[in-house]
């Protein structure tokens, strides 16, 4: 058997164990460096780059991002084997954005599935259709971000339009892939009723598709943006309280979906 | 679901109002037991000590004063006032007569005592004087020991100035055949002894001792009786009045005899439980198997259609309160480090029969649901854990975890079965296993276990490496040698060998002297009646009557110590950034840190008498200036910034928990060095030596007398709690540092470890967290671990940690749609989640 693609080398910035909100059961998050999207509220601003870059942690220097083989990760994945067979859990492949290294995540996901465990990927689905495709054999389940419906507010958000993210979603569902689809909640651009129930209401055209998942604005990634030198834009805004959640998510439930806010 | 039937029960009114009652006032120290017990003993001079002890238990039963309190259904107290104590003064006396008057008003479990009392305690202590079986301890061991436990290497307190306890009886005896029963049993061994055997005078008075000791269980038990019928003659309230003519009923028929219904059943092991803590002072007086020996009551009930499920549970609450009702008084030291008023009353659920079927069953999901009723800390509820669990029962005990109650802790089946067959356990007794007071596995009423033996700090060994076995002028260890002219890593690591090989040999000198006192003054034949093989061997528990004996003392500090001998490995042997005479300076000076107290007030003290010698008066305001100069003398500008980098290189290093396997090999290695060469030794009772690994909650006060340790651990601060990594340095999240912790050898730690974990309310939330939760312990348990339990911790706790978030660097919450450590977040946003937990999300 070829176990060439156990050397394939990808580029990551954090390896992160018992995670229980990113798929079902108890999994480990691989986060790949490299983003296409340059979302303003991005939790993770230092996934943005594809390159290795310097951010100052608690004081210190340090260096984000290293290049490593499927082999280096699967053997930390691996340790947590044990909890994942007791939680049907797994992996799942964040960032940044896992479509931008195919080669190496798609290795990865193939490793993962070689071991019997689940396997899911956090993704903006912002690529060709025909990259997508090598991933899904792979794959058991694929929670996708559909940020907003009108492109021009997209793009004004992302820095993409999203006619791409959108047709990618149908032809996604079309192949009958698991897939969730989550909505970032962020005030003053998606936290309207209007706008989360037109997001809910074509995830539910969507073929298969039965979850979506509202995911409430937060700050963690505040402290990051100065890290790097970065200005973070958002920093007056307040996240969405609880008693506006659940009212999104009531309206979000009008769609049929089942609706949970968190992942 | 169905196969337990549905599953939540209502919680009965009655509950809370006993729990209110008992909760009411400050525990009281009573004098009655001491006083009938010194007059028992002043008249039973010159009988053998097994006889005087019999006679001393009938009295107690016939006079101890007893009363019913409001509202119980299940009765019998061994004090007047709830939670009340009685003192035995034949283990030790003199530090109560000496804490008289602060013990009301000190932190740590207060305790209220009365002149009268006092007066009377005062009085009875003036027999005990030179009788007690700590005097005689002392005088059987060597004075290496004396020194080794005076300078803190172990410390076998427990068992020095106290009863036993630790074990399980045979409840399911009782059960079945009653106190009556027993002496028959005594009896009939009694009439096979020839009166020409060698030995036939010892069996034959403790055999009838035995039979005295039945008969005082019964007599006391008839006291109740009349008493609820006298009560029920004079009651107002009819519902009461029947509850109570009831109860009368039940004392008349149990522990005499064998239950005829659940609530007999209940009664009759209650009496069991309630005895034992009058018999003697001995904590760890475990129910162990309540749902497997109470079943066949229960059952039998519910299938007559005689009791309602409801009212089953309404008696198992009702004793779950009684438990919380024994209590027991400590020196002020020791209830520091008990504090809680805890005795460890252990109540285990779940498991395998003797075949390995799973007999998980509906009582053990009502004692999940009576600790959820009470919320009390007894029992200390406990689930076996294996293949075969069911998954609905783990969610039930995860649902009682997630309350942030502590309860209950988690067991290995699949380790503890094997360990005990490993220390000669018969493979069905291993199956049907119970476990003691904190952690300790053993099978119930055959094992006179010993477990809580001492506490034997493996840090001190190492202080002792570098100071090659002196301490402030005194030999306390070996000398292994100037680490000045250690060459090797190797080298080092085996003068900590051979230190701890020497302290170990010390204590088990230490704990077979209390052994050989207990046997010698404090027979208990009551226990005794209810453990095999005591009365077919017609010798007490103590000299050795059980079929498994043990003595099982704990060893800690393993994280600290696998830390401290990687930072020694790699800074001075590997990269040698500095030599082993300069790491011994760094640890003296505590690492440019203040002073310890300990060693600024002996300082002080050398200062002041020198002053004195020389003809100086010295004033306590100069003692004082004296003492901060001490102490602050050595923060020197540049002494500072030498430790400052070293402390930042020890930093840097790979730390126990975090899932490195070449250090948690170590770990594994270090572990080792405590276990193994502790089963070479033997006890007086003909059993074996076996290590736990985990230091209850020593750790704080054991480590208050530890110094500076090369790991960066400054000198009087806390150890590392059970076999979990030290406090913060495990960032890998939970199941990293289970996995280190899988990675010791849980196996030959046969008298148990603990592990300990932090969550967040939040990461048990919904039944997908409790799914989580409990695939969580399966994997920790699938690589082998043996127990696991956890703290969920609450808002109070997040603030502490934003206070002090090193020793919080492992805590998880959930953050928004994902889980994170808390204290890697920003301030702001742990605000947020604060804020948030107060709304309950």
């Amino acid at each position: 058997m070829n176990n060439d693609y156990l050397k394939v080398k990808g580029r990551i910035f954090d390896i992160q164990r018992y995670s229980i909100h990113d798929g079902p059961g108890i999994r480990t998050i691989i986060f790949l460096k490299g983003c296409a999207l340059r979302c303003k509220w991005c939790c993770n601003p230092e996934s943005q780059s594809f390159d290795i870059e310097k951010m100052k942690v608690k004081g210190k220097d340090k260096l984000i991002g290293r290049d490593v083989t499927v082999e280096e990760v699967m053997k930390e994945v691996m340790k947590d084997i044990h909890y994942y067979n007791r939680s049907q859990g797994g992996i799942t492949l964040s960032g940044g954005e896992c479509l931008l290294q195919p080669d190496f995540a798609v290795a990865l996901l193939r490793a993962a599935k070689a071991n019997g465990i689940n396997t899911a990927i956090e993704s903006t689905a912002f690529t060709k259709f025909e990259i997508i495709e090598k991933f899904l054999p792979f794959l058991d389940l694929f929670l996708l971000d559909i940020k907003h419906l009108d492109t021009i507010k997209h793009k004004q958000f992302t820095s993409q339009p999203n006619e791409h993210i959108l047709e990618n979603a149908m032809r996604l569902a079309m192949s009958s892939m698991h897939l969730i689809i989550r909505v970032p909640v962020i005030p003053t651009f998606n936290d309207t009723i209007i706008e989360i129930r037109s997001i809910a209401e074509y995830a539910k055209v969507l073929p298969g598709v039965e979850e979506l998942h509202l995911l409430p604005y937060h700050r963690l990634g505040s402290d990051k943006y100065e890290g790097l030198n970065r200005e973070y834009e958002l920093k007056d805004l307040e996240p969405p309280t609880n008693e506006q959640m659940q009212l999104l998510m009531e309206e979000a439930k009008k769609s049929g979906l089942k609706v949970q806010i968190g992942g | 679901m169905k196969k337990y039937g549905d599953l939540e029960i209502i919680k009965s009114p009655r509950i809370p109002k006993l729990i209110e009652h008992l909760y009411a006032k400050l525990p009281e120290i009573e004098a009655d037991r001491a006083v009938i017990l010194t007059k028992s003993y002043q008249e039973t001079e010159g009988d053998p000590i097994i006889t005087r002890r019999a006679k001393a238990f009938k009295a107690i039963c016939e006079e101890l004063p007893i009363t019913i309190r409001p509202d119980e259904l299940i009765v019998g107290s061994n004090s007047k006032a709830p939670r009340g104590c009685q003192v035995f003064p034949e283990y030790s006396y003199e530090w109560l007569e000496q804490e008289f008057d602060t013990v009301a008003a000190r932190s740590a479990d207060p305790f209220y005592i009365s002149e009268e009392t006092k007066n009377q305690l005062h009085e009875a202590y003036l027999y005990w004087k030179g009788k007690t079986t700590s005097d005689l301890a002392t005088s059987y061991m060597e004075q290496e020991t004396l020194t080794a436990m005076e300078h803190y290497i172990f410390t076998p307190g427990n068992y020095f100035y106290n009863g036993i306890g630790h074990l399980t009886v045979q409840y399911d005896k009782v059960l079945k055949i009653g106190y009556s029963g027993i002496h028959k049993e005594a009896k009939e061994a009694l009439s096979k002894l020839k009166i020409s055997d060698g030995d036939y005078g010892k069996r034959a008075r403790f055999l009838e001792a035995v039979m005295m000791s039945c008969q005082a269980a019964i007599n006391y038990a008839n006291r109740y009786a009349k008493l609820a019928l006298s009560e029920a003659s004079t009651c107002q309230d009819n519902v009461r009045k029947k509850e109570l003519l009831q109860i009368a009923q039940n004392c008349a028929n149990v522990p005499a005899n064998g239950a005829t219904s659940f609530w007999e059943a209940c009664q009759s092991f209650w009496f069991v439980q309630m005895l034992l803590q009058v018999e003697s002072s001995g904590h760890s007086i475990s129910p162990g198997r309540f749902d497997q020996y109470m079943y066949p009551y229960y059952l039998d009930d519910i299938e007559k259609g005689k009791i309602t499920r409801e009212f089953a549970q309404e008696l198992i609450d009702c004793i779950w309160v009684k438990l919380n009702d024994l209590n027991k008084v400590r020196d002020a030291a020791s209830a520091e480090g008990f504090a809680g008023y805890s005795l460890f009353q252990n109540l285990i659920t779940g498991g395998q029969d003797e075949e390995g079927n799973d007999v998980t069953n509906e009582l053990s999901f009502m004692c999940i649901e009576a600790s959820m009723h009470v919320m009390l800390p007894a029992p200390s509820l406990s689930v076996r854990v294996w293949n075969g669990t069911p998954d609905e029962f783990l969610i039930k005990a995860a649902t009682l975890t997630r309350t942030g109650i502590g309860l209950p802790a988690y067991y290995n089946d699949e380790v503890i079965i094997p360990a005990l067959v490993n220390r000669g356990v018969s493979l069905k007794d291993a199956r049907t296993y119970d476990i003691i007071g904190c952690v300790e596995p053993q099978k119930a009423g055959k094992t006179d276990g010993w477990h809580d033996a001492a506490f034997f700090n493996m840090l001190r060994p190492l202080e002792m490496v570098f100071s090659n076995g002196y301490e402030n002028g005194v030999k306390v260890g070996l000398q292994t040698g100037d680490v000045a002219g250690m060459k090797t890593f190797e080298e080092f690591y085996a003068a900590y060998k051979k230190q701890m090989e020497y302290f170990i040999e010390l204590m088990v000198n230490a704990d077979n002297a209390i052994d050989l006192a207990h046997a010698k003054r404090c027979p208990l034949p009551f226990q005794s009646s209810m453990v095999e093989d005591c009365i077919g061997r017609g010798i007490s528990l103590q000299e050795g009557g059980a079929v498994y004996n043990f003595t099982g003392p704990q060893g800690f500090g393993i994280a600290n110590m696998t830390d401290s001998l990687w930072a020694v490995k790699t800074l001075v042997f590997e990269e040698k950034k500095l030599t082993l005479l300069e790491y011994k300076k760094a640890l003296e000076d505590n690492f440019g840190q203040k002073m310890p107290i300990e060693k600024a007030k002996l300082i002080t003290t050398r200062v002041a008498e020198e002053l004195a010698k020389a003809g100086h008066q010295v004033n306590e305001a100069q003692i004082a200036d004296i003492y901060n100069m001490v102490s602050m003398g050595n923060e020197l500008e540049a002494g500072q910034k030498k430790y400052n980098q070293l402390l930042e290189w020890i930093e840097e290093l790979p730390k126990y928990g975090n899932d490195i396997e070449e250090v948690d090999l170590l770990a594994r290695d270090v572990a080792y060095t405590y276990t193994k060469p502790l089963e070479n030794y033997k006890n007086p009772r003909g059993g074996q030596y076996q290590a736990g690994l985990y230091p209850v909650s020593a750790n704080v006060p054991l480590g208050a007398q530890t110094g500076a340790t090369p790991d960066g651990r400054l000198a009087n601060t806390p150890i590392a709690d059970g076999v979990g990594p030290a406090s913060g340095r495990d960032v890998k999240g939970p199941t990293a540092a289970a996995n280190s912790v899988a990675k010791l050898d849980h196996f030959i730690a046969s008298n148990g470890t603990l592990f300990n974990q932090k969550f967040h309310p939040s990461a048990l939330s919904g039944m997908r967290g409790l799914q989580n939760f409990t695939a969580l312990i399966r994997g920790f348990f699938d690589e082998k671990g043996m127990h696991m339990q956890f703290n969920v911790v609450s808002k109070e706790t997040l603030l502490d940690a934003q206070a002090h978030p090193q020793n919080y660097k492992n805590l998880v919450v959930r953050v928004a749609g994902y889980s994170a450590l808390f204290t890697t977040l920003s301030r702001s946003l742990q605000d947020d989640i604060i804020n948030r937990t107060t709304q309950g999300f």
